[in-house]
């Protein structure tokens, strides 16, 4: 405890950001430095949810929750097969206390390889990228001394995820098929799928068949599925143009369905612009409105860009109360829809799972 | 969808007096709804008899019955005002239940009045045990296996039937869980059973398994028309399940659940308000969790806003009380905006970035024959909450606020009695939950026992318990630094101790120096705290409302740069206890309004979310802070206040003035030694000499003989107390040597300090004067006649104003003594005066130069805001331009009267003495002083019939009189009862009444007849002070128990027959809005 204690106030590892800030804490993940986006995460459950999220490949995850680790880890809550954000960063981190709980979360860390950095004042840290926008960081937790100027230094040199492809770098490498008895046959592209999104679909009696990013559409149809669909992914969906070219392909052939990345590669298929938010969506308390029927959802977000400028050919049909962005478009003649935000939840508010039923009524359309 | 414009006129209920399980949580609730609505243009009427609400004031509704709330007086308002709509889910459950009532009885029908918020329909299927199960199961939700009986038959047929126990005993239809329990054998379940279906409004008991050590969990829910839901706050309580919410130490936001657990509960939870049909407004829902398996369990929901409810208010920023009178009237959650952000809607759930801890505040000490076990009945009388930036902090911040003495989870020299405890007994005490557990677990921690250990025997989860022995652990780590000097030297260990909530107080006890040193040396080191916002986002968005709590990070925020012309802090009074309450609440509140009003900044401070002080509108700028001198100069300093006000919040205020002069702070109106010297017994004899007024003969004693002597100097009866109290704690009338010792030898081994003596003024009529005085210029507010003769504690004694018995001379002489005291003592502000007349001869008991209980209740009647005025006088303006010169002449009578907890302590007696007990105060208007009485007494439930039977028992000093009140009674109609001595004595005198067996006398005895429901009235006087007899503590007990009103004083007797006697001849009672009374004033 006392060791313990002491290193907990010494705060020798820290987060150095491009504008020169820095962070102290003391480490809690895997002795390894590490680069990325640091972004902020206003969910107060779903700490592994969230590491094993591929979409936050590339990032550095600041959690406003302080109390972290509290309830443990279980593979029951993997959202993939590994963890890929760059590093976690939090205020305090327990040790378990859960019936559910099969490893700490420092083990858990500690198991992927992941570096962290815990007794961070994640508020400022906050309040900082909510003032200056995302920001990119060198996570310093290895024993061998950096500089902090030198830090910096490594954060600006890195090329940060504008027009990056992290998709690729986390897609499964091999097709593979759930629920193979399925009434229905879905392909669904994994840029980054998470695995409650594949269980959601399961859920509406559909035989998913999941496929690597870069497979071409004309692959994908001779799969002869009843509908494809478009999985969330991390960094710039600018980036990987050739999903966008596959998904402009599919389009009208075979009904659609995306979320978060698989919605913005949607749009950008259909000619929407899409750019990148100040500091993004990242949270389990997103109000989000159906225009059709007025309803307003509580939504699990997770994303740094968002589409605008909607072609005619694309009906908004979601739009986020706090900001008035883009949260959901459907193609007014073809069949296709997806939602910026993440009806899986996992973590997050079950608000919007019918989607999932929508999709499946809109392949039964057909 | 917008606002509904088919309404106009809407009624608002309140809750009433506050009471146990219902405290000013309503206040607040009922404010923000009346601002609510009148903003959005509807006609508000509010019927509410607690007159230290803020929501009683003239200016917040349209028209404010100050009445009793009963179903007859809501049927003659309804006549009068006949509005659209009732709003009944804001008064707690006691405008619920009037509700139901005036449903139930067609009355709601006959005028056309929607109920708006929830229906009748949903109330019953949330309140209705058996309905509720019924409705839960059919949305598939687990329950524990339970039955509802009506009778004590059926009760034990469904004990056999769940076959274990222990069993859990809940009444239908009662607030706060009165006459729960949880039984452990037949015998307790008899017992629990019987008092159950007493309390119960519709005799039924739910009996169900026993769910004792499971986690228990709440969700707060907003719903609204359309059918949008959110979930406000989540909270976990820290004690396991067994232990009633409002007495359990709880945390937001739930810390232990994954986020698949939680999701699920949210989903359910959001069912069982669609399923309950709840249309708009919030709800609280409440789960337990087997820690085992994860078995999740519904408890119960409140389709209404609750204590939760303000909890979870000033918990997140979220203004749950004004939502959900704006949903009741039509809005959706996405039209309303997030007054925080100012941009977002309030159609979101609140992230916290900071963890809030709530510890609720007992006052057993108040009735040492209570049992102080906690269980499923309510028994706390307020509560703490505080704010930090982790769970230690957080937790440590919230007991340090609790205004006990105690300086954080331990480490303050006063874990003495814990440490102690054999290993036996400290094992006993984990198992216990009480007021003190958290200390026990301390010193199991201390003792070496791990965490296993004391969680086999508290249920406590482990996660808190790991956070609990890392602060009992990390205590040596701060004392191993040695001095603090070498504790300020080592900065990174120093910080690490405040990030964990030690307060300067415990480190100066580890360090074995004083907190000035320590808080100097710390200052010196650069360790200060810095502020967060409590802004509903997590720091996403900007915070537009400046709502702050302290913590230990690398940066704060900068306080938001001031826009008055100067900056004042006031601080309010902490946690409710007896003795100091929503009274000084009020005065806060008030302050806070007039001085913005006059330009300005006003700074607050308090740790009580009950409060309308702690909405973050009564203030420019609001601090949740502990009221310590520590956490009040860091704000002090931070917002640069050029003044602070310690008058208006009751003793925990008071009790920092001189520590926030010495240390740097401007205490504004009257100064602290002022007010000191006023608490000085020699100083304040000086001064009554001087000012040439008498006091009851009177001495200090230190010890049982100089005890002794002086009483035989000053004449038995005599008014003994140890000195330095609020509430008139441990303050006893003896009329015996013995007992004399007896009170003396135990104060002092108690360590009491000096104990003051009194001669005791038998029989004397006291007074209540406040005053308010800008140092020049001394304007009386009124002069308040009690009821009850001396040797009753003034807050728990029956008061009216204007007096009734006191001459033209002596009230003049009592104006005169006003102005006199006030130039003398230099007030600037308020002032209490209490007086006694004995025999035409006016006796200064005491002088309060500050605010005092009273002054709400004053301020209603005559229509002036005394502490506002009080305010604005501190910061230097005078009566004379502020228009307040001359008294108020009232052309109509206001009563007030104390309302009692009795009814939580079964067994404990319910007689009045010098001690207070009451928790709160209800205030009738009339231009019949007869009426105004009676309808003081139906308002705080001492429900007088007009017809019935009376059962007279009264002391000796009183048989000369009995005679009267018998025949009087006997005119009104009432056939009496008495025990043998009373009836012999009537009988003489030509006055038949029916003889009655004492209880140790035979059967059927008294407690038989009342059990039957033959009793409609007790009166029982006895005399202050006298060990009363065993009988007539059953008698008194019983009486409460079985809900039959009972006077204890001959005055009251008295009272009361002149207001029976009034109403019988004008047929009904009247009512009256504030608003019109007040038109009548000159």
């Amino acid at each position: 405890m006392m060791q313990h204690w002491k290193e907990q106030r010494e705060r020798r590892a820290y987060l150095a950001l491009e504008d020169g800030a820095v962070f102290h804490g003391y480490s809690v993940g895997a002795p390894v430095d590490a680069v990325g986006e640091v972004v902020f995460n206003t969910g107060m459950t779903g700490y592994q949810e969230i590491l094993t999220d591929p979409s936050y490949a590339g990032q550095f995850v600041a959690l406003t929750c302080p109390e972290i680790g509290n309830y443990g880890c279980t593979p029951e809550d993997d959202e993939s097969r590994d963890a890929f954000l760059h590093g976690l960063l939090v205020h305090e981190l327990n040790e378990p206390s859960s019936h559910r709980s099969q490893e700490s979360l420092t083990s858990f860390l500690a198991r992927h390889g992941k570096p962290a950095l815990a007794g961070v004042d994640i508020r400022a840290l906050t309040l900082l990228i909510r003032t200056k926008g995302s920001l990119r960081a060198h996570l310093h937790v290895e024993d061998t001394p950096l500089p902090e100027a030198e830090a910096v230094l490594r954060a600006r040199a890195w090329c940060g995820l504008d027009g990056q492809d992290y998709a690729g770098l986390v897609t499964t490498p091999e097709r593979y098929e759930l629920n193979p008895g399925g009434e229905l046959h879905v392909v669904a592209y994994d840029f980054g799928v998470k695995t409650n999104i594949l269980r959601q679909l399961a859920a509406q009696d559909i035989r998913v068949t999941v496929v690597p990013a870069r497979t071409p559409a004309s692959e994908v149809l001779s799969l002869r599925p009843d509908g494809v669909f478009l999985s969330n992914g991390p960094a710039d969906p600018s980036a990987v143009s050739y999903a966008i070219e596959n998904v402009r392909q599919l389009l009208g052939r075979v009904p659609l369905m995306g979320i978060c990345l698989g919605h913005q590669l949607l749009g950008l298929a259909c000619g929407a612009s899409c750019g990148r938010l100040k500091f993004g969506h990242h949270g389990c308390n997103h109000p989000v409105r159906e225009l059709a029927t007025g309803r307003v959802e509580i939504t699990s977000q997770n994303h740094n860009y968002a589409l605008s400028e909607l072609p005619s050919q694309l009906e908004l049909t979601h739009v986020n109360l706090n900001d008035q962005t883009v949260e959901g478009i459907r193609h007014r003649t073809e069949p296709a829809f997806s939602v910026q935000y993440h009806p899986e939840a996992a973590p997050g508010p079950h608000d919007a799972t019918r989607l999932f039923a929508d999709f499946r009524r809109l392949i039964m359309a057909r | 969808m917008p606002k509904r414009t088919d309404l106009h006129r809407i009624l608002i209920i309140g809750s009433g007096p506050i009471v146990i399980g219902q405290g000013c949580e309503f206040d607040y609730s009922g404010v923000q709804a009346c601002k609510a609505l009148k903003g959005d243009g509807y006609e508000v009427v509010l019927v509410n008899s607690n007159p230290a609400t803020v929501m009683t004031d003239a200016e917040l509704a349209d028209r404010t019955y100050i009445e009793p709330l009963t179903v007859d007086i809501l049927h003659e308002i309804l006549r009068r005002e006949r509005p659209d709509a009732i709003l009944p889910t804001l008064g707690g459950q006691t405008a619920l239940n009037l509700a139901m009532e005036l449903e139930e009885k067609g009355i709601l029908k006959r005028y056309n009045v929607e109920l708006i918020g929830a229906s009748a329909q949903a109330i019953r299927q949330a309140e209705d045990r058996q309905l509720f199960k019924e409705k839960m199961l059919s949305i598939g939700l687990s329950l524990p296996r339970s039955g509802s009986a009506h009778s004590a038959n059926e009760a034990n047929a469904i004990a056999k039937s769940i076959g274990s126990w222990p069993l859990i005993i809940r009444p239908g239809f009662t607030l706060g869980g009165t006459g729960g329990g949880i039984a452990h054998d037949q015998e307790e379940f008899d017992r629990i059973v019987r008092g159950g279906l007493e309390a119960s409004l519709n005799h039924e008991v739910l009996i169900e398994e026993s769910l004792l050590g499971w986690k228990e969990f709440e969700m707060e829910v907003m719903r609204d028309r359309a059918g949008n839901s959110v979930i406000v706050c989540s909270i976990e309580n820290l004690d396991p399940m067994g232990v009633h919410t409002g007495d359990s130490i709880t945390i937001a936001p739930i810390q232990t659940l994954s986020d698949r657990e939680y999701q699920e509960m949210r989903d359910d939870s959001l069912r069982v308000l669609a399923a309950i049909g709840v249309e708009t407004g919030g709800s609280n829902v409440q789960w337990a969790v087997n820690p085992t398996d994860g078995r999740r369990i519904i408890i119960e929901m409140n389709p209404r806003v609750s204590r939760s409810s303000a909890l979870a208010s000033k918990a997140t920023g979220f203004p749950i009380a004004k939502i959900a009178a704006r949903l009741a009237v039509g809005y959706t959650l996405d039209e309303l905006r997030n007054d925080i952000t100012g941009c977002t809607p309030s159609c979101f759930e609140p992230a916290l970035d900071y963890v809030v801890t709530k510890v609720p505040r007992f006052t057993f000490e108040k009735f040492p024959s209570a049992d102080s076990t906690l269980g499923t009945q309510m028994k706390s009388v307020g509560e703490a909450m505080a704010i930090g930036r982790n769970l230690k902090q957080s937790l440590q911040k919230a007991l340090r606020s609790l205004e006990t003495g105690r300086a954080g989870f331990g480490a303050d020299g006063k874990d003495g009695r814990f440490e102690g405890a054999s290993d036996e007994e400290l094992a006993r005490e984990l198992a216990r939950p009480s007021a003190d557990r958290l200390f026990y677990v301390r010193a199991a921690f201390r003792r070496g026992w791990d965490v296993e250990r004391v969680f086999g025997l508290t249920a406590i989860d482990r996660y808190f318990l790991r956070h609990l022995a890392e602060l009992a652990a990390f205590e040596d780590e701060i004392a191993s630094a040695g001095t603090v000097e070498a504790l300020v030297s080592d900065v990174a260990l120093l910080r690490q101790a405040k990030e964990f909530g030690y307060s300067d107080r415990q480190l100066a006890f580890l360090l074995r120096s004083s907190e000035e040193t320590v808080t100097r040396l710390r200052k010196s080191a650069g360790v200060v705290p810095v502020f967060g916002s409590v802004d509903t986002c997590a720091g996403e968005f900007e915070a537009v409302t400046p709502y702050y709590y302290s913590t230990y990070a690398d940066y704060g925020e900068a306080p938001r740069p001031p826009r008055g012309k100067a900056t004042i802090m006031v601080l309010g009074g902490g946690p409710n206890r007896i003795g100091q309450g929503i009274e000084f609440d009020y005065c806060c509140c008030h302050a806070a309004f007039a001085l913005r009003k006059a330009g300005y900044e006003v700074v607050m401070v308090n740790s009580n979310p009950e409060t309308v002080s702690t909405d973050y509108d009564t203030s420019d700028k609001l601090y949740f802070e502990p009221l310590t001198l520590e956490d009040v100069m860091h704000i002090y300093e931070r917002e640069r206040c050029s003044g602070v006000i310690v008058q208006f919040g009751g003793q925990t205020p008071l009790n920092l003035a001189e520590g926030l002069k010495r240390a740097g702070a401007r205490v504004l109106g009257t100064t602290p030694e002022d007010i000191t010297m006023a608490e000085d017994r020699d100083e304040f004899e000086k001064l009554a000499e001087r000012i040439g007024i008498r006091q009851p003969a009177n001495g200090i004693a230190h010890t049982v003989d100089e005890a002794l002597a002086i009483a035989s100097r000053i004449g038995y009866p005599v008014l003994v107390r140890p000195s330095f109290v609020l509430g008139g704690r441990g303050m006893v009338i003896v009329h015996q040597e013995r007992n004399l010792r007896q009170f003396v030898a135990a104060a002092v081994a108690a360590g009491g300090g000096s104990i003051l003596i009194d001669r005791f003024l038998e029989n004397a009529v006291e007074l209540d004067v406040d005053c308010i005085s800008d140092g020049e210029t001394t304007v009386i507010g009124a002069i308040l006649e009690h009821v009850e003769p001396a040797g009753i504690h003034s807050g728990d004694s029956a008061s009216v104003t204007p007096p009734m018995t006191l001459s033209p001379v002596i009230q003049e002489r009592v104006r005169r003594y006003a102005h006199d005291f006030a130039r003398e003592l230099h007030v600037c502000g308020l002032m209490n005066m209490q007086l006694a007349v004995k025999d035409g001869e006016l006796y200064m008991i005491e002088v309060n130069p500050r605010a005092s209980r009273t002054v709400p209740f004053v301020s209603k009647a005559i229509g002036v805001s005394l502490p506002g005025l009080a305010a604005r006088c501190m910061v230097g303006e005078r009566l004379r331009d502020l228009g307040f010169v001359q008294e108020v002449r009232l052309p109509y009578i206001a009563v007030k009267e104390a309302v009692f907890p009795f009814v939580k302590f079964p067994g404990v007696d319910v007689v009045l003495s010098p001690e207070m007990k009451s928790t709160g105060e209800v205030m009738s208007l009339d231009r019949d002083r007869g009426l105004a009485y009676l309808k003081s007494q139906i308002a705080a439930g001492n429900r007088l019939p007009s017809a019935g039977n009376v059962f007279l028992s009264v002391k000796d000093a009183d048989k000369p009189f009995i005679v009267d009140v018998a025949r009087q009674l006997q005119q009104l109609g009432f056939t009496l009862y008495a025990t043998r001595g009373t009836s012999t004595l009537l009988y003489d005198h030509g006055i038949r009444t029916r003889p009655v067996f004492k209880i140790s006398q035979g059967r059927p005895n008294l407690l038989d007849f009342m059990r039957d429901g033959e009793i409609q009235w007790v009166i029982n006087t006895t005399e202050p002070g006298e060990e009363a007899m065993v009988d007539e503590v059953q008698m008194r007990s019983q009486a409460v128990a079985s809900g039959i009103p009972i006077t204890t004083t001959l005055a009251g007797v008295t009272a009361a027959i002149e207001g029976l006697a009034d109403k019988m001849d004008f047929g009904r009672f009247e009512v009256c809005s504030l608003q019109e009374y007040h038109r009548h004033l000159a």
